[in-house]
């Protein structure tokens, strides 16, 4: 069979289905043609057609996020790609593996401003992890091999494949994923032992230490997270997650803090400023979690596990840097944390888990539920409470609506909530939510939503309706760009400029009208009746929740705050951290 | 100045793919980082691998240059990346042609400079010369700043090569 000469576009079926792709996100056009016919001669590969491209790429995210595989999209040239854009730069930031696959226009013609040209190579250099440009039908299979082998390995992220149409028609030879091996890229996925020895040493040793770790935990895979689960629980220290860490330490435990960061909670963000070790594994100290970075945990020693190099050291200076996968990493500090000679003092971090019970004790995301308004934080909690037990995730847009998800849902499992963490994407769930559908489909699937997000990718849901997922969009209505309105309270004046939701659609009719059912909700005490009505409709439900439109997030960290200077709400007029001019300028 | 704002220059060598698009990669990656780049020179090195260097020179704070490397690191198609400044001593060298159009007194003295710096002259009319000169940048920089007076009209310089010195490879 390897030496049998078959047309470019076969050649990519057959490696994307040896490269076990069961999915594939799509939208057809010109430059691909050649590809869709061959999607149609097969059935392995099933084809999920989007509604705009952008949509296929936060699908694939999606289903990588919820299933550990890459996702794999499939977009014509010019327009087709120009559109995946936006998600190909959410993956990167997020670490996402993405293939996508682009048309493009003939060789011969690449560069004379062809119909449907795109230089996509150069319009996604900066947004991929690494992308291909093929003009050779015979380097097809190499390609598409090396590209899953780089998306997945190291820290993961979108690969490009731009495959001009006369190369799809060309044809030329087939090799079989084993016969790909990569000459350049062979990321460290061990840890040095002498500095693992050095690490656990610190741990062991520490008054008032925290683990605070992130997406690299979950993209590990959920071996990762057991083995975190077990250290942490083997320490008895504290432990917080990041925006993106969430699950991969059970959030019920009584040794998880909550998130950290900008809407962090209280204890998490002062356990971080006061910590005499601090263990950062699979996170990198991202402008949310440190804010002002000379303020920055100035009494610890830091650890930072990490798979890529350049996270460490880039914002933060650490003590014992470690390269390396997260699982192989912690695998290795079990072992040296077991055959340790020296434990830990029997009741030597008292102290700290008490100064940990006072803050605690603030209780930070208490809020009333009191007035005839839906208060978001209750929709969240009760969602929270009513799906409990249940085979669920969650996806979310961007805004406030997605920093109470993150505060008030809770994650006992890695790869049950997909969110737009580094670039901030908003449109993002309803996209992802089909994804994780596809994936798992029988599983609840929620997205979180904004009413303003859900507008930037309503389309989708005629995808939603195509392939019956039964997906629910849950939007908490705050008839603003709540997100932005908080900020232009606090930071402008009071100003509203733009940021309140002119003339939305009836989100009720709007289901409706693509077959979806429409809920809507006005009344605190309906809130537990709508949401078991969403749980119990079989198809795709989109809920118009209606809720406060004046309610902030709280804790924040003001921009340019040190991270411990939290305003936690109802501060007296001018109480509390105070936005510096250096913070106005920060985003 | 402290520790964190003291800018050093670094010459860092990589060896990557000599692929389509890789240098724009290079490229990108410091224009879209913020990263300076004070020359960059780049030619095919190994035939049979298909392997280019890349030489850079660059300037940046203790940490930017550790990121530099870090972030080169990401890029797929490299091989490897060698810090000539702090490996070790290296060699360094650049080439520059100086064009210098001049007569009389000037002429002359524009040879008997070009002599001290072992400059040669690879072309000449009546009118004009032009100089090859090659060393390290100081020295090119030297001799440039030295036609200046005498005529110089036109000046190419290759950017930096550099290698490690004795048995080391990169
Ligand atoms: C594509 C995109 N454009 C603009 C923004 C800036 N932004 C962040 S949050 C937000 C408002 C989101 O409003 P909504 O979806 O209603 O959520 P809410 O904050 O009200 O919960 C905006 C405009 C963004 N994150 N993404
Ligand atoms: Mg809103």
């Amino acid at each position: 069979m390897a030496n049998q000469e078959m047309t470019g576009a076969e050649i990519v079926i057959k490696a994307l289905k040896d490269q076990g792709v069961e999915v594939i996100f799509g939208y057809p056009g010109g430059a691909v043609l050649p590809l869709y016919d061959e999607i149609f001669k097969q059935n392995s590969i099933r084809h999920i057609l989007v509604r705009q491209e952008g949509g296929a790429v936060h699908a694939a995210e999606g289903y990588a996020r919820s299933t550990g595989k890459p996702g794999v999209v499939l977009v014509t040239s010019g327009p087709g790609a120009t559109n995946a854009v936006t998600g190909l730069a959410d993956a990167l930031m997020d670490s996402i593996p993405v293939i996508c696959l682009t048309g493009q226009v003939a060789t011969h013609m690449i560069g004379n401003d062809a119909f449907q040209e795109a230089d996509t190579v150069g319009i996604t250099r900066p947004v991929t992890k690494h992308n291909y440009l093929v003009k050779d039908a015979n380097d097809l299979a190499r390609t598409v091999h090396e590209a899953f082998y780089v998306a997945t390995n190291g820290r993961p992220g979108p690969i490009v494949i731009d495959l001009p149409k006369d190369v799809q028609l060309a044809s030329g030879k087939y090799l079989p994923p084993s016969m790909v091996k990569h000459k350049s890229y062979k990321p460290q996925v061990k840890g040095d032992l002498k500095a693992i020895k050095a690490a656990v040493k610190l741990i062991s040793n520490a008054k008032r230490p925290i683990f605070y770790t992130g997406g690299g935990v979950i993209n590990s895979g959920p071996k990762a997270s057991k083995l975190l689960t077990q250290l942490v629980r083997l320490t008895g220290h504290p432990i917080t997650n990041t925006l993106m860490g969430l699950g991969a330490y059970p959030a019920s435990d009584k040794q998880f803090l909550g998130m950290l960061g900008m809407h962090g909670t209280y204890e998490a963000n002062n356990a971080m400023h006061d910590c005499d070790v601090m263990v950062c594994i699979g996170a990198r100290f991202d402008d949310r979690i440190t804010g002002r970075l000379d303020a920055f945990s100035p009494k610890s020693k830091k650890i930072h596990i990490d798979i890529d190099p350049s996270s460490i050291n880039k914002n933060i200076q650490v003590d014992i840097p470690i390269v390396g996968d997260v699982a192989h990493v912690l695998e290795d500090m079990i072992k040296v944390w077991k055959s340790e000679v020296h434990k830990p003092e029997a009741g030597a971090t008292k102290k700290w888990w008490a100064q940990i019970q006072e803050w605690r004790a603030k209780d930070c995301l208490k809020f009333e539920q009191k007035g005839k308004a839906i208060k978001p934080q209750y929709a969240l909690q009760r969602l929270n409470e009513l799906t409990k037990g249940m085979d669920r995730y969650f996806t979310t847009e961007v805004g406030q609506h997605q920093m109470w998800a993150a505060q008030y849902l809770q994650f006992e499992e890695p790869n049950r909530w997909m969110t737009s963490g580094g670039l901030g994407t908003m449109g993002y769930g309803l996209p992802a939510a089909m994804g994780v559908q596809i994936a798992h489909p029988d599983a609840l699937v929620v997205d979180v939503a904004g009413e303003a997000s859900t507008m930037m990718n309503i389309q989708e849901l005629s995808t939603i309706l195509q392939y019956r997922l039964p997906v629910k969009v849950f939007i908490l209505n705050n008839e603003y760009m709540g997100m932005v309105r908080q900020w232009q309270e606090l930071l402008h004046g009071g100003r509203y400029s733009e940021s309140y939701m002119e003339s939305l659609p009836d989100f009720v009719k709007l289901a409706e009208a693509f077959g979806s059912t429409g809920l809507r909700c006005t009344d605190p005490d309906k809130v537990d009746d709508c949401i078991k009505e969403m749980i119990a409709i079989k198809g795709p439900v989109v809920v118009d929740m209606i809720v406060d439109k004046a309610e902030n997030v709280f804790p924040m960290v003001p921009s340019g705050a040190a991270h411990n200077e939290m305003l936690l709400g109802g501060e007296a007029d001018g109480a509390g951290p105070k936005v510096t001019s250096d913070g106005l300028s920060l985003v | 100045m402290t520790e964190d704002t003291e800018i050093f220059r670094h010459t860092i060598s990589v060896l990557v793919d000599n692929e389509f698009g890789v240098l724009a990669r290079v490229v990108g990656l410091f224009s879209g980082r913020g990263y300076n780049i004070e020359s960059l020179t780049v030619a095919r090195v190994d035939e049979t691998e298909n392997l280019s260097r890349i030489t850079i020179v660059t300037t940046g704070t203790a940490m930017v240059i550790e990121q530099i490397k870090a972030q080169l690191g990401r890029l797929v198609p490299v091989h490897k990346i060698a810090d000539l400044t702090i490996d070790g001593p290296s060699v360094e060298r650049e080439m520059a042609l100086v064009k210098v159009v001049s007569k009389g007194e000037k002429r002359v003295e524009a040879l008997r400079m070009a002599d001290i710096f072992r400059a040669r002259a690879v072309d000449t009319t009546e009118d004009s010369f032009v100089f090859e000169v090659t060393g390290v940048p100081d020295k090119v920089k030297a001799f440039i700043g030295l036609m200046e007076p005498l005529g110089k009209a036109e000046v190419c310089r290759t950017g930096v090569v550099a290698v490690h010195r004795g048995t080391d490879v990169i």
